[in-house]
């Protein structure tokens, strides 16, 4: 058992937002899923106040050692997302955090104050990962938008609030320390590295975005560093993500300071992935016990 | 892996997989291993969306052709090596409802789904290569009319002509069930639509993950973006945008 911002969770293994779609899981893994699912909390793709349809095909590339996604969080919209996914999300048996993201304080305002009032969400976690439309800096890029921003949010909901960083930032240790000052209880990265791909044989971007996130064992490392050096600052705790495909991996941002650990990328290349990576972990522990 | 072969430009693996078997126009996500990355440009690095070409007891047989990094590798693969597979996954193909009969049209690697259409479900078939040599993956379906780009076997020319021909003959009495190649696909889906012939597509996208999560295989329809994996990949062709 793990307890993560006073959430009881039975082990440290989570799925990263947008890497696992519990609803589409169900319908074409069945209830073998719901018995063992592969997650010790699920953690939503990213709601936003309107609906999305997320960027132009094409969506994906497959880079060295990893895959680079601009896939532009397609989701329903709050209101779909609190009438029909949560409660079917709340059937999975394990605590649930909500992901939104918004393009001004008064959109993430409105995110949290409707999901404050809904008990099926243990937590809520921020993607500061866009562009303030007003400022038209990256909220999460830059720690004095990221604490205006959660100073804002704190009064709205008792929830524990998460806040997912920005890899693409100089200072990514005082972005979370600009959170935690703000009075989040927990932050979370690393989010996908801008990164980029020519269609072959042409100068064009390839991804309909133009840009992408890359994800996956070739930022590994990066999160390694990123993570130790948020650990080693902040005191509230750290999730910590990238590139996570095995045990040791899982162990090694936990080594650095981690309290609980994500899965993202490597659950579309196995979707017990998840499972598979606690139970590697929870080995490595027994080992290290006896 | 149980048993493999080459047909012409092909080659067909055959694996033995106790789940539940795929239908025609289901696929797997596929990926060899060992020797699963490090190949050229450091790829393969995903899973590939192959579809079935037969699933019958404990083994399910699928048709790869060599385009790059991960089909490489799984044609490379030598009887007793390990796939990883995950599947059957997506929605197949219905069979066809009413009068109307099936009419099967199909380029290139594309075919499987049409040949396990025809041994469910019959279906005359119109198929299309780019040569003799990849013609060779017509034996697959029974007395498959043939269309080649360099003429080299049956009609010189695309096999979306020869689908034109039928459309004439009898646009009201077929039901078209049709996978190949995008551009190919797309003329099928213009010819039926204006011939008033309803169409069934098996659409082709690059997936991370096959069932569902990632939202990287998106097809524009009507009704917005689809995933190709979860709601396809079959469509009906007046469906899509």
């Amino acid at each position: 058992m793990t307890v993560f911002c006073g959430i009881e969770i039975a082990h440290p293994v989570i799925n990263a937002s947008g890497c696992f779609d519990a609803l589409a899981a169900r319908e074409v893994f069945g209830d073998a899923l719901r018995e063992r699912f592969p997650f010790a909390a699920y953690v939503s793709k990213t709601v936003t106040l309107g609906p999305r349809a997320g960027n132009p095909p094409p969506r994906l590339w497959e880079a060295a050692g990893g895959l680079i996604n601009s896939i532009g969080l397609p989701n329903p919209g709050i209101d779909t997302y609190l009438e029909t996914h949560l409660p079917a999300y709340a059937a999975l048996g394990v605590p649930i955090i909500t992901n939104v993201m918004g393009s001004t304080v008064e959109q993430f305002a409105a995110l949290v104050e409707r999901i404050a009032l809904r008990d099926e969400v243990a937590a809520i976690e921020l993607n500061v990962s866009c562009p303030n439309v007003e400022t038209g800096l990256d909220i999460g890029a830059d720690p004095h938008e990221l604490e205006r921003l959660v100073k804002a949010l704190r009064p709205l909901s008792a929830k524990p609030l998460i806040v997912k960083l920005t890899p693409n930032t100089m200072d990514v240790a005082a972005c979370a320390a600009a959170a935690e000052s703000a009075g989040a209880d927990s932050v979370s990265l690393i989010n996908t590295l801008r990164a980029m791909a020519l269609a072959p044989g042409s100068a064009a971007p390839w991804l309909g975005g133009e840009t992408g996130g890359l994800s996956g064992p070739a930022i590994r490392a990066i999160a390694l560093a990123q993570v130790a050096s948020v650990a080693a600052r902040v005191a509230i705790p750290v999730v910590g993500m990238g590139g996570v495909a095995s045990g040791a991996d899982a162990a090694a941002l936990l080594d650095v300071g981690a309290r609980l650990v994500a899965v993202g990328t490597e659950s579309f290349r196995d979707p017990a992935a998840g499972r598979r990576i606690a139970n590697e972990l929870a080995q490595r522990f027994a080992e290290n016990a006896a | 892996m149980v048993a493999r072969r080459e047909v012409g430009a092909y080659v067909v693996l055959e694996v033995a997989d106790e789940a539940v078997a795929a239908a025609p126009g289901q696929f797997y996500m596929l990926a060899a291993v060992v020797g699963w990355g490090g190949g050229e440009g450091e790829r393969p690095f995903l899973g590939r969306a192959v579809s079935a070409l037969f699933a019958r007891a404990g083994r399910v047989g699928f048709l790869l052709e060599d385009v790059g990094p991960g089909t490489r590798r799984l044609c490379s693969l030598a009887v007793g090596e390990e796939l990883w597979l995950v599947g059957p996954l997506g929605r197949g193909f219905v069979p066809a409802a009413g009068e109307r009969e099936p009419l099967l049209v199909g380029g290139g690697v594309g075919i499987p789904p049409l040949a396990m259409f025809q041994e469910a479900w019959g279906g005359r078939a119109l198929l299309g290569f780019r040569d003799g040599w990849h013609a060779a993956g017509a034996s697959l379906l029974e007395g498959a009319e043939l269309a080649t780009d360099d003429g080299s076997v049956g009609y010189a020319g695309h096999v979306t002509d020869l689908l034109e021909r039928e459309l004439e003959r009898g646009a009201g009495k077929i039901c078209v069930y049709a996978c190949g190649p995008p551009a190919m696909l797309e003329t099928v889906r213009a010819l039926a639509l204006a011939a008033g012939t309803p169409a069934w597509l098996a659409l082709e996208a690059p997936m991370a993950c096959g069932f569902g999560a990632c939202f990287g295989c998106v097809v524009a329809t009507r009704d917005g973006f689809k995933r190709v994996c979860l709601d396809g990949p079959v469509f009906e062709a007046s469906v899509l945008a």
